[in-house]
C-alpha cells in the first residue's frame, strides 16, 4: 500500500538521508561559533576561533586517523561485519612504519611494508570469519588483545621515535613551511583523496555493490552467485589496509610509532561510521556520511576545547550527540518506511 | 466496525470500511494485497488508531489505545510472523504480557497450570508446557498463540493468514480447531488468499478493496468467479494463460541423490508437486549448486556445482522464501534486478548507475511492477510486486533455464496472473522457447501452467506425466501417501 504514494514523498527521506550528516556537522559547528560569541559578548560570529584556519586545519589533523580507518570500517560494515580490533590494528601498523623507518628504510619500502602488515591483519580476520566461521564480533574483540600484544611485543613496550623520517612528518605535522596555502594538512588531503576513492568504489563498482548485497542478505547474494567469503575477505582485507594508512599517519602526527596509542580508536571509528548513517546490521551506510561522522566528533573535541570545556564534559557531549545521530536515522528510517 | 478510514500521509489505506462479525461466527476477509486487510486488523486489534469511524464491541464502544488494551477487552490477533520469544517456556509464553503473580513474584505454577488447562481445552494437551518454544514446530506455536488469546478471555480472534506457512496435516488440525472455537462462541476473523480456505472455513466473507469494503456475501451464496472480479475490480477471464507449446530439446538433466532426478525440455514447463518438508525445496537448491551434492547437465554437457556457473550457462532461480533469501529488501529494486551480472552495467568493473534504472525500468514496465522507482527499496514493496522483481533477476540475466520455487506464494491474484502470463511467453518464445520448472504446493496453478507434472513424495521425486493425464485429487494422493 506504499506503492500508490506520490514520488515527492519519497524523494524527500532520501534527500535528507544524503544531507542529514552534513547537516549535523554543520548545526554542531555552528553551534560552538554561537556558543562561543555567547561566551564572549561583542565579538561577531564569523569571528569565533572555530571558524578561523587555524581550527580548521587542527580540527582536520585531529580527524585524519579516524576518518582513514573510518573508511574501511565503512566497508567492513556496509558488508554486515564489524572490526574492534581496528585500534590496535593502528598502533601496531604505526610501531611497524617506525622499525622500518628507524632501521634507515626508504620511504617506498616502510610504506609497502606497513601497508603489507595491515593487509595481512585483514586478511587474517577475514580468513578466521569466512573459513572457520567465527562471529566478527568475539573473533576481533580477541584480535584487539592480540594485536595490541604483538605491538607492545614488537616495539618492545617503548615508543619508537621516527622525528629524524621527515618525509613521514611532513603528512600530519601542521601545516609544512610554504605549503599554507594547502589550508589543511597534507594527510587531510591523503584522506580526502582516499574517501574520494573509497566512495567510487563501494557505490559505482561491482564489488561494491556486492558489497552492500553480502550485507543486505547473505542469502540473497549466495542465490545470485556473488562470492560471498570472497567479497567478506577482501572487505577486512580493504579494513587493514585502510588501519595501515591510519597507523602511518598516526606515526607522522606523533613522531612516533607508540604501541599504546590509538587505544580505544574502534569506538571512535565505530561512532564515526554509524553517525554518518550506516546500520551495524549491515547494507546501508556511505562513505561521505563516515567521513562527516568523524569530523563530527572533532569538532565537538576541538569546539569544547577551545571554550575551556573540561574533559569529562566533552565526553559526555561526545556521547550524547552519538545517541541523538542515531535517534534521528531511527526516525528517518521509519519516516521512510511509512 | 463502521465507517472505519485510516490514511498514512496522503497514502489513504483504509477509506469507510464497515465489517461486522457475530459470536460464533467465522468470517473470511479476503482481497488483494495491499487492499487494506492489515491494516483493517491492525485498527481492530490497537495496533492503529483510526482517523474516522466507530467500533462497538459487544454494544459498547470499542477503542482500544494499544494492542494490549485491545487484548484485555477481548480482541486477540494471530500475526502470519508468529510472535513468540523462542528462549522462553511455552507457560511463560502463554502468559506473556499478563503473567499471574504474588505481589511482585511471577507464580510459575499459575502460569504452567493455566497453560496446561487452555492447551488441553485446544486439544493439545501433549504440548509441554515446559519446553522452551523455539523447540516446537510452526503449526504448534501457533496453537500457543491461540492458547494466549485464549488465556486472557478473548472473544473475538483474528488470524492474519494463518496456513501460510503451514503442511497441508496441519492446516487440517487447524481448520478443525478453528471450527471449535467458533462452536465455543468465539468470534474468528481469517484473514486468507484462498477461496477454498474461505469455504471451508466460514460463514460469511467481505471482499476489500482499496481501502474500502467492496461487499458482504453468505459463502454459501456466491461463487468464486464473482468473489475474484470483486477482488481485483474486473473480471479475470483466464487466470492461466496457456499457448500452444510445443516442447524441444532437453535444456536441463539433473539429478540431486535422495531427491530424485528430472529433466526439462525448452518449451515446456514442468511442474514438480509437493508438500512443505517434502524435500522439493532441496532438489531445486542442489540442482542450482545451493546445496552440495547435485550434478547437473545443461545441454548436454555437465556443470560445476555453483550458484555462479549456474548463472553463467544460463539457469536461474527464484527462491521460496523472498524475505529471508529472494531478495535484499533494503536494496534498490534495480540493485536486486541486476545482482548476479552487475559486470554488465558497466566497463571494467564500473557500475553505472543510469545503465542499471534503465535495465530496471523495463522489468518496472514489462511486469507491471507498482513502485515509485528503480531506486525504491525492495522491502518496502507489496509481496506480489517484490516477486516480481525477484522473477525480473531471472528475466535481466536472460536465463534458459527458470528453477521458480513457489513463485506465487503470498501474492494476490492480479501479480499471479502477471507471473502465469510471464512464465507462459518465456516458454512459447518463438526465437528461444525457456525452459521452466516450477515448484508449488498449491495445485490449481500447477494444473493451470505445467505441461508435465511429478509429484515429491516420501521415495522422492516421482516420474513426469503430462498433466492432461493427472487429476488433483490424483496429486495430492500421491504427495501425501
Amino acid at each position: 500500500m506504499n506503492d500508490t504514494s506520490a514520488p515527492t514523498r519519497a524523494d524527500l527521506p532520501r534527500l535528507l538521508a544524503a544531507l542529514g550528516p552534513l547537516l549535523a556537522l554543520a548545526l554542531v559547528w555552528l553551534g560552538f561559533g554561537v556558543l562561543e560569541q555567547r561566551l564572549n559578548p561583542g565579538s561577531g560570529l564569523l569571528d569565533a576561533a572555530i571558524f578561523s584556519r587555524q581550527a580548521v586545519a587542527d580540527i582536520v589533523q585531529q580527524s585524519v586517523v579516524i576518518g582513514i580507518g573510518a573508511l574501511g570500517m565503512t566497508f567492513i560494515i556496509v558488508a554486515g561485519g564489524i572490526d574492534l580490533s581496528v585500534g590496535s590494528a593502528i598502533a601496531l601498523c604505526s610501531v611497524v612504519a617506525a622499525k622500518l623507518a628507524l632501521a634507515g628504510q626508504a620511504a617506498g619500502i616502510v610504506v609497502l611494508g606497513t601497508l603489507g602488515a595491515g593487509l595481512a591483519i585483514g586478511l587474517l580476520i577475514g580468513l578466521l570469519v569466512v573459513r572457520a566461521g567465527l562471529i566478527p564480533f568475539i573473533t576481533t574483540l580477541g584480535m584487539l588483545l592480540v594485536l595490541r600484544g604483538g605491538a607492545l611485543a614488537l616495539a618492545d613496550s617503548q615508543p619508537i621515535n621516527v622525528q629524524e623520517a621527515g618525509w613521514l612528518r611532513f603528512w600530519l605535522n601542521g601545516l609544512p613551511a610554504g605549503l599554507e596555502w594547502l589550508v589543511i594538512p597534507p594527510g587531510g588531503w591523503l584522506m580526502l583523496g582516499l574517501a574520494a576513492l573509497a566512495s567510487l568504489t563501494l557505490r559505482h563498482t561491482v564489488f561494491g555493490r556486492q558489497v552492500f548485497a553480502v550485507g543486505s542478505n547473505e542469502a540473497t547474494a549466495r542465490l545470485c552467485g556473488v562470492a560471498v567469503d570472497r567479497v567478506k575477505l577482501a572487505v577486512y582485507g580493504l579494513g587493514g589496509v585502510f588501519a595501515a594508512v591510519a597507523g602511518l599517519m598516526l606515526a607522522s602526527n606523533q613522531g612516533q610509532g607508540d604501541p599504546t596509542a590509538a587505544s580505544g580508536y574502534e569506538l571512535d571509528i565505530i561512532a564515526a561510521v554509524v553517525i554518518g548513517g550506516a546500520s551495524l546490521s549491515g547494507g546501508v551506510g556511505t562513505i561521505l556520511g563516515s567521513l562527516i561522522g568523524a569530523l563530527v566528533m572533532t569538532v565537538i573535541r576541538v569546539g569544547c576545547g577551545l571554550n575551556g570545556i573540561d574533559e569529562s564534559t566533552t565526553r559526555i557531549v561526545t556521547g550524547v550527540i552519538i545517541v541523538i545521530a542515531v535517534a534521528v536515522d531511527r526516525l528517518r528510517g521509519r519516516a521512510a518506511a511509512a | 466496525m463502521r465507517g472505519i478510514a485510516k490514511a498514512f500521509g496522503r497514502n489513504r489505506a483504509l477509506d469507510a470500511v464497515d465489517l461486522s462479525v457475530g459470536p460464533g461466527e467465522v468470517h473470511a476477509l479476503v482481497g488483494e494485497n495491499g487492499a487494506g486487510k492489515s491494516t483493517l486488523m491492525k485498527v481492530l486489534s490497537g495496533a492503529h488508531a483510526p482517523d474516522a469511524g466507530t467500533m462497538r464491541l459487544d454494544g459498547r464502544p470499542y477503542a482500544p489505545r494499544d494492542p494490549q488494551e485491545a487484548r484485555r477487552s477481548g480482541v486477540g490477533m494471530i500475526y502470519q510472523e508468529l510472535a513468540v520469544a523462542p528462549h522462553l517456556s511455552v507457560a511463560e509464553n502463554l502468559v506473556l504480557g499478563a503473567e499471574p503473580r504474588r505481589g511482585p513474584i511471577f507464580d510459575r505454577a499459575a502460569a504452567r497450570r493455566l497453560a496446561r488447562e487452555v492447551l488441553a481445552g485446544l486439544g493439545h494437551g501433549d504440548i509441554d508446557v515446559d519446553a522452551p518454544a523455539g523447540s516446537l514446530s510452526i503449526s504448534r506455536l501457533q496453537i500457543v498463540e491461540i492458547g494466549r488469546s485464549l488465556a486472557l478471555g478473548c472473544r473475538v480472534i483474528v488470524f492474519d493468514e494463518p496456513t501460510s506457512s503451514l503442511a497441508q496435516e496441519d492446516v487440517r488440525r487447524l481448520f478443525s480447531l478453528i471450527d471449535g472455537l467458533a462452536a465455543r462462541g468465539i468470534s474468528v476473523i481469517v484473514i486468507t488468499h484462498f477461496l477454498e480456505e474461505v469455504r471451508r472455513l466460514a460463514s460469511r466473507l467481505t471482499v476489500l478493496r482499496d481501502g474500502r469494503s467492496v461487499a458482504t456475501h453468505r459463502v454459501a451464496e456466491v461463487d468464486d468467479a464473482r468473489i475474484v472480479a470483486e477482488m481485483v475490480g474486473r473480471d479475470v477471464a483466464d487466470l492461466y494463460p496457456r499457448s500452444p507449446r510445443t516442447p524441444g530439446e532437453v535444456a536441463l538433466r539433473a539429478s540431486v541423490p535422495g531427491r530424485g532426478s528430472l529433466e526439462v525440455r525448452r518449451g515446456e514447463v514442468l511442474g514438480i508437486c509437493g508438500l512443505v518438508g517434502s524435500g522439493r525445496t532441496e532438489l531445486l537448491r542442489g540442482i542450482f549448486g545451493l546445496d552440495p551434492g547435485g550434478s547437473r547437465e545443461v545441454a548436454g554437457r555437465p556443470l560445476a556445482s555453483r550458484p555462479r556457473d549456474a548463472w553463467s550457462a544460463g539457469i536461474g532461480m527464484v527462491s521460496e522464501n523472498r524475505k529471508e533469501e529472494g531478495l535484499a529488501l533494503a536494496l534498490g529494486i534495480g540493485d536486486n534486478i541486476c545482482l548476479p551480472n552487475l559486470r554488465a552495467l558497466g566497463r571494467a568493473g564500473l557500475v553505472s548507475p543510469s545503465e542499471r534504472s534503465r535495465r530496471a525500468a523495463r522489468w518496472i514496465e514489462e511486469l507491471g511492477i507498482r513502485c515509485q522507482g528503480p531506486d525504491q527499496p525492495v522491502g518496502r514493496l507489496s509481496g506480489g510486486n517484490q516477486q516480481k522483481a525477484a522473477l525480473a533477476r531471472l528475466l535481466e540475466a536472460d536465463c534458459d533455464i527458470l528453477l521458480l520455487d513457489e513463485p506465487t506464494r503470498g501474492i494476490d491474484i492480479a501479480a499471479k496472473a502477471r507471473i502465469y502470463q510471464a512464465i507462459d511467453r518465456l516458454v512459447t518464445d518463438p526465437a528461444r522457447p525457456r525452459a521452466v520448472v516450477m515448484v508449488s504446493s498449491y495445485l490449481p496453478e500447477l494444473l493451470g501452467t505445467c505441461d508435465r507434472i511429478a509429484v515429491m513424495g516420501r521415495g522422492g521425486l516421482g516420474p513426469a506425466r503430462p498433466v492432461a493425464d493427472v487429476t488433483a485429487e490424483r496429486l495430492m494422493a500421491e504427495a501425501t501417501a
